[in-house]
């Protein structure tokens, strides 16, 4: 409702970190001399920086912000994101994967399909990845833009394009080798930003114990908060794996086993951490195959206990809204602060009306969903009381929630001037991580897999050095003006994202047999990823969930699905994507294997080695000590995994 | 590439926590202002936390450079 306001300290903390950023930037300009340099590092970086590139690079406004909504929303049951969603398909692209990715010397892995298939199913690959990349860098900058402006007052455009020029001048000069090493101190500026919000947090609501205590009562009757619909087991918000056992009534995500581990588990998650430019392209910058292979392995250690940062400051957030002493609530949506004294003028003026038709007129006025109850009061109360002390009192009638504002309202909450400088460039960082991420990613797979292939081959290494630097500002502005687009367009970005989600649907699949079958054709990968995307636009088209149903039984909003027919309700959007996926990937599966079968093979055995398995002499690590070696260090890992996930049970 | 990360990050939280150890010092005898921080002067603490990782991370890289001098 009210902006911060930020001291010098917390402009000098936020400068120190720009100019960090951009003097690496600067530092490695002269080490730029050819398009590898730029837009592979060379193969020059040791693990321990690109295992913590890897993780930086997908922490970015999603994880934090979103994650914390998540926590808010399902407790701690979130973690499976992490514990079930992350860390196996990890270890399985460090110990199966990165071996072909690395050893093959593709630059990218659009690339590792053109060399395994054909064109055809690289040209799909890269083109659908070069426009993803660019949208989901635009989003997330426009969600950067937006907090600033709700939080601090800066001015949209302003903050949008001071923050991608940053972004902009460190890739420009140090170009993969800038993103990557930025990332490494964005991700201690993160970890060291958040951790006092945490700390100070669990301390206020009194301890863990206390705080599972209170989630407990809410999971119990959610609809006294407005938290939920109906009531849960006790353990909904603090168990991982109880109430998921349970079905899909009794959890808050509404999901079922099968969805959880072999939807989001295996098909989503494996697509992602396995196949995704993004995140591999730090490790195949790695110096070499050993460190290409630890670095994944080394992101995981982090991933682990990331749900301490991002999940836990949901819950604390919903344990202090329960406690009314704390004087703390969830943030409402957010309301213009001209909506705020239009409804203050009302509830002056309905302080005389009856209490149903005042509580009417201050709903009307705030447009949103309010506490019957807290409003009455305040009807009462309002000729004593001040403007300020009334648009308070409607702050926190309202009877909604803007999940997304948890971690920003805790970081309001808990940091005097300092602090603050600190978390909120920690914000600024994790955006940043994730645009210049998206931004190296995209220039190189435009260069290699786009320019180099089909519009200017056969030039010298110094136009596409060039090419590399002039796309990374091309992107930038691609960037930006998806923002805009963004924010402009809402609706259209909802569908924009939900044909993404059709293109990655399959994707793992056609990895995983190219991999690991040496029989698999491009005939076969190429169709069948185009009968995986065709198979979730249907699946999408004939299901919906039941919250998108109006009281005749009919679909109420068509892109949440079911617009073609009606085949299947799922209780809720995450069950519907994660049964998506696992449909997806089988359609595409299955058809390729088919498709393979009855087409003829174009690669030799010769062609395929160090490309799929069956065919590639298998690494020998003798001269490694057995338990730093990848397999001993991946079963290592899985093993805390597991026990977290009985912790947590 | 001949860029050790660890002196920009340890440059950076060693001056970051400066920063805040001064400000904390400064100021820590406003009750009020760290109310919100439960009573905790956060700047300080923190500051030197930050501090202490940033000066942790400038002796790796010197003693990092010394060792690749030497070889």
């Amino acid at each position: 409702m009210y902006n911060v306001q930020l001291g010098f300290v917390d402009y000098a903390v936020l400068a120190i970190y720009v100019i960090a950023v951009v003097a690496i930037g600067f530092a490695l300009q002269r080490y730029m001399k050819s398009s590898s340099d730029f837009l592979t590092s060379g193969r020059s970086i040791p693990a321990w920086v690109t295992g913590l590139a890897f993780i930086s690079a997908n922490l970015g406004a999603l994880e934090l912000v979103g994650m914390a909504a998540s926590g808010a929303k399902y407790g701690i049951a979130t973690s499976h994101f992490y514990w079930v969603g992350a860390i196996p398909a990890m270890i399985f692209l460090a110990v199966f994967m990165m071996p072909f990715y690395y050893g093959s010397k593709a630059r990218s892995v659009p690339e590792y399909l053109k060399m395994r298939f054909d064109e055809r199913v690289r040209a799909l690959n890269s083109i659908a990845f070069a426009v993803m990349t660019v949208f989901a860098s635009g989003i997330s900058m426009n969600a950067l833009a937006k907090l600033l402006n709700q939080l601090l007052g800066w001015n949209y455009h302003v903050a949008l394009w001071v923050c991608s020029a940053v972004v902009l001048v460190y890739v420009l000069k140090g170009g993969l080798t800038s993103a990557i090493y930025t990332e490494v101190l964005q991700f201690f500026m993160i970890v060291l930003g958040f951790a006092p919000v945490v700390y100070l947090g669990l301390k206020d609501v009194g301890g863990w114990g206390k705080m599972n205590a209170s989630l407990q009562t809410v999971a119990q009757n959610p609809m006294a908060l407005n938290l939920g619909d109906k009531p849960y087991p006790a353990d909904a918000w603090t168990s991982a794996w109880g109430p998921l056992m349970g079905g899909t009534s009794t959890n808050p995500m509404g999901v079922d086993l099968f969805a959880m581990v072999f939807g989001l588990g295996f098909v989503l998650s494996f697509g992602y951490w396995c196949t995704n430019f993004l995140v591999v392209q730090r490790a195949m910058a790695a110096k070499n195959m050993t460190a290409a292979r630890r670095t994944p392995l080394i992101a995981a250690v982090p991933k682990m206990i990331f749900p301490i940062l991002v999940i836990v400051p949901g819950m604390i957030a919903v344990a202090l809204t329960s406690m009314p002493d704390k004087g703390y609530r969830i943030p409402p949506p957010i309301v213009s602060e001209q909506v705020y004294d239009n409804a203050a003028t009302v509830v002056k003026a309905s302080a005389s009306l009856d209490a149903t038709a005042g509580v009417e007129a201050v709903a009307k006025a705030i447009g949103k969903k309010m506490d019957s109850a807290k409003v009455a009061t305040l009807l009462k109360a309002a000729p004593k009381m001040t403007d300020t002390e009334i648009k308070q009192g409607l702050y926190n009638a309202i009877a909604e929630y803007d999940y997304d504002g948890v971690i920003l309202s805790l970081v309001k909450k808990y940091c005097p001037t300092g602090l603050l400088g600190l978390a909120l460039t920690a914000l600024l960082a994790s955006f940043m991580s994730g645009m210049a991420g998206n931004v190296t990613a995209f220039n190189t797979v435009w260069t290699y897999d786009l320019y180099q292939a089909y519009i200017a081959p056969n030039k010298s290494d110094q136009h596409y050095f060039w090419m590399g630097r002039a796309i990374t500002v091309v992107g930038i502005l691609l960037s930006i003006a998806c923002a805009y687009f963004a924010a402009m367009y809402n609706n259209a970005m909802d569908i924009i994202q939900l044909v993404f989600g059709f293109v990655n649907a399959p994707l793992f699949a056609t990895f995983l047999l190219g991999m690991f079958w040496a029989r698999t054709t491009g005939t076969g990968a190429f169709l069948g990823l185009f009968g995986g995307i065709g198979g979730s636009a249907i699946f999408h088209a004939l299901t919906t969930t039941t919250s998108n149903l109006d009281a005749s039984g009919h679909v109420a909003n068509g892109m949440k699905g079911g617009y073609l027919g009606l085949v299947q309700k799922f209780p809720s959007e995450m069950a519907q994507n994660f049964w998506l996926a696992s449909f997806a990937f089988i359609i595409c599966l299955t058809l390729t294997t088919v498709i393979s079968l009855a087409t003829k093979r174009t690669k030799t055995d010769e062609e395929l080695r160090g490309l799929v398995y069956s065919l590639t002499p298998k690494i020998q690590d003798e001269e490694t000590a057995w338990y730093l070696r990848p397999a001993t260090l991946g079963i290592a890992l899985l093993v805390c995994c597991v026990i977290l996930n009985i912790i947590f049970r | 590439m001949g860029l050790d990360i660890r002196w920009p990050i340890g440059i950076m939280f060693s001056l970051i926590g400066v920063i805040m150890v001064v400000y904390g010092l400064a100021t820590g005898g406003d009750v009020e202002m760290y109310k919100r921080s439960l009573g905790i002067n956060v700047n300080l603490y923190w500051g030197m936390i930050l501090l202490g990782f940033g000066v942790w991370m400038l002796l790796l890289a010197s003693r990092a450079a010394k060792a690749a001098a030497g070889k």
